[in-house]
């Protein structure tokens, strides 16, 4: 294993033993990886050049589908509540997908952030299904059947979510180094030319849109979950813009990013507003600042940079030696 | 002129404001046979490309490809047919490498998309390291294509073309940006790959001493109509081609 990877892998060891030693961190530990999941969404756009400012849509979809789901059944079951929240997220994706990969930049980020509110007005409006700004319950489900306890069931969802996270970045890398993920990528970079490869340009931008809302859709569900209750905030176009601020912090280079992001951001909510009320929003705010300016990359940029150093340092240091 | 007919236009007419950049065009392609399209700047080539190609429509008129009509197909339906192009900027992905270009240009000819496999895996890879050893390019195949000069630009082009396997390419001044004591010689390198895949070649050239050693048939623009069309022979000698497009070059 090389450095390169050996540090990310014991990363995902960290986060994966840290509840064990410190059993408070496992609520906002499966939170911040059920956020990662839009982020990766996101990240997956961005890799085509496109920024969503709508993508809470995806997500609250999924959520709403959950706790429905879980209503009409009188309770739920936690594999069938994800899977419900996924297909429900693909099926918006699909509709609203077909129309905005019409369009390119701040028309594409825009007309998301148009059908991101138009869902929540209609949660907040349609209160008598939807619960309004009260939003709904999301009862604790049943896991593959089993009524578990609420510590037991907790330890499961963080581990269901680590795995789902771990899958989905996974898959998610795959798709980006493949030919139609390297397509997508072109849409960034020269559209005409995809045209002029026989291939539709909105089609592949497409079949990324379905994959960031398929994300949207798991992290919005274990969301749902992990919080007991979904509300039209879910949806509401701050939410978006955390996604793409995450996004930014995080790098939005690698799949990686995404979950880095997510965790950082958490962190410092939780534990900068522990000190004062406000003051996490002035520390990301910085941070985002100096990562813009100083890291444009994100995290998991900066982190491939420094290992790119490591590598080659040791070389011209032979170089030196041998002159 | 014999050879099958490939591609035709028929009384084609654009105009973009008051510029009329396509007149009353009737010309036909036959397969086999390397047709240069020379005239002025601003005459009209690379607007018949352009509507050849399916990126622009004529106001009126017709194009034939294989004996269909393909006006109101787009681009990349044009592409699917079997007619590739190559640009007079280049058009490259940009934050991908030389080899890279090649190879989504042979996923998309194959309609491989395979969402899970890495694309430098992909079974066209053999092909496209050898249509790069074809153009001399193997030598740059990991170099980002943005960090190459213009000629070697031209030629990652004209090979993401031909990756596509067209029936017909169209080429819209392919020697310009080459240094002038090259120009032969990179034109040998595409003429030979053209010849390998049998592919019927239009071609935009300022450059007569290219035309008349790589056209089988030469057609002048002028003013968006076309003047001549005919051997390069006939036509290169002809005292208001000399006169009006010939002269102008020099
Ligand atoms: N999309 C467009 N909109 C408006 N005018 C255009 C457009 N495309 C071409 N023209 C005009 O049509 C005329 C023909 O242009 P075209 O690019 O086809 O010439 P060309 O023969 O390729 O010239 P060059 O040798 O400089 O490449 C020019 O006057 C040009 O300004
Ligand atoms: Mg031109």
């Amino acid at each position: 294993m090389s450095l390169r990877t050996f540090l990310p892998a014991v990363l995902v060891a960290l986060v994966a033993v840290l509840p064990m030693m410190a059993p408070t961190t496992q609520v906002l530990l499966t939170l911040a990886l059920a956020k990662g999941l839009p982020v990766l969404g996101v990240i997956v756009l961005l890799h085509a050049g496109q920024v969503s400012f709508g993508h809470a849509l995806f997500f609250g979809v999924s959520a709403y589908a959950a706790a429905f789901l879980a209503r009409v059944y009188g309770g739920g079951e936690l594999i069938s509540m994800v899977a419900v929240g996924v297909l429900a997220a693909v099926a918006v994706g699909l509709v609203v997908g077909i129309f905005v990969v019409r369009y390119r930049h701040i028309f594409f980020g825009m007309l998301n952030l148009a059908f991101s509110m138009i869902f929540f007005s209609v949660l907040e409006k349609f209160y008598y299904l939807t619960g309004g700004s009260d939003g709904l319950p999301v009862p604790r489900p049943t896991v593959a059947g089993f009524d578990m306890e609420r510590a037991g069931f907790e330890t499961v969802l963080f581990y269901l979510t680590l795995a789902l996270c771990l899958v989905a970045a996974w898959a998610t890398h795959r798709f980006l180094c493949s030919p139609i993920g390297n397509m997508m990528r072109t849409i960034k970079t020269n559209e005409l030319r995809l045209e002029y490869l026989g291939v539709s340009a909105r089609g592949v931008l497409l079949v990324g849109y379905l994959i960031s809302a398929v994300l949207c859709g798991i992290g919005g569900a274990l969301m749902a979950v992990a919080q007991g209750v979904v509300t039209p905030e879910y949806v509401w176009w701050v939410r978006s813009g955390e996604f793409v601020f995450i996004a930014i912090l995080g790098g939005s280079g690698s799949v990686s990013g995404a979950f880095v992001g997510a965790l950082i951001y958490e962190a410092v909510r939780t534990y900068a507003s522990a000190f004062a009320n406000d003051i996490w929003k002035m520390v990301l705010g910085v941070v985002l600042l100096g990562v813009i300016l100083y890291a444009p990359a994100g995290v998991a940029g900066l982190y491939a940079q420094v290992m790119d150093r490591c590598r080659t340092r040791p070389a011209n240091k032979t170089v030196d030696e041998d002159q | 002129m014999t050879g099958r007919v490939l591609m035709e236009a028929k009384g084609v007419d654009i105009r973009f404001g008051g510029v009329v950049a396509a007149h009353e065009i009737n010309i036909q392609i036959h397969e086999g046979h390397n047709l240069a399209i020379i005239g002025p700047n601003g005459a009209g080539k690379t607007t018949f490309l352009n509507i050849c190609t399916g990126y622009l429509k004529p106001h009126s008129g017709q194009i034939f490809f294989d004996g269909a009509d393909v006006t109101k197909l787009q681009p990349r339906h044009l592409v699917r047919k079997g007619v590739a192009r190559a640009f007079q900027i280049p058009q490259l992905f940009t934050e991908h490498t030389v080899l890279e270009n090649l190879l989504i240009a042979a996923a998309a000819q194959s309609r491989r998309w395979a969402p899970f496999v890495p694309m430098q895996r992909i079974p066209e890879r053999d092909m496209m390291v050898e249509l790069l050893g074809m153009v001399k390019c193997s030598h740059i195949a990991d170099r980002p294509v943005s960090e190459l000069p213009e000629g070697q630009r031209k030629l990652i082009d004209i090979a993401i073309a031909l990756a596509l396997k067209p029936k017909l390419l169209f080429m819209d001044e392919p020697t310009s940006g080459v240094a002038s004591s090259e120009k032969f010689e990179v034109l040998d390198i595409i003429a030979n790959a053209l010849t390998e895949a049998k592919v019927t070649a239009v071609f935009v050239e300022h450059d007569i001493g290219i035309v008349e050693r790589f056209a089988d048939e030469v057609a002048v623009w002028n003013r968006g109509e076309v003047t001549f069309h005919g051997t390069p022979g006939d036509i290169l000698s002809h005292p208001d081609v000399i006169r009006d497009v010939i002269g102008e070059e020099v």
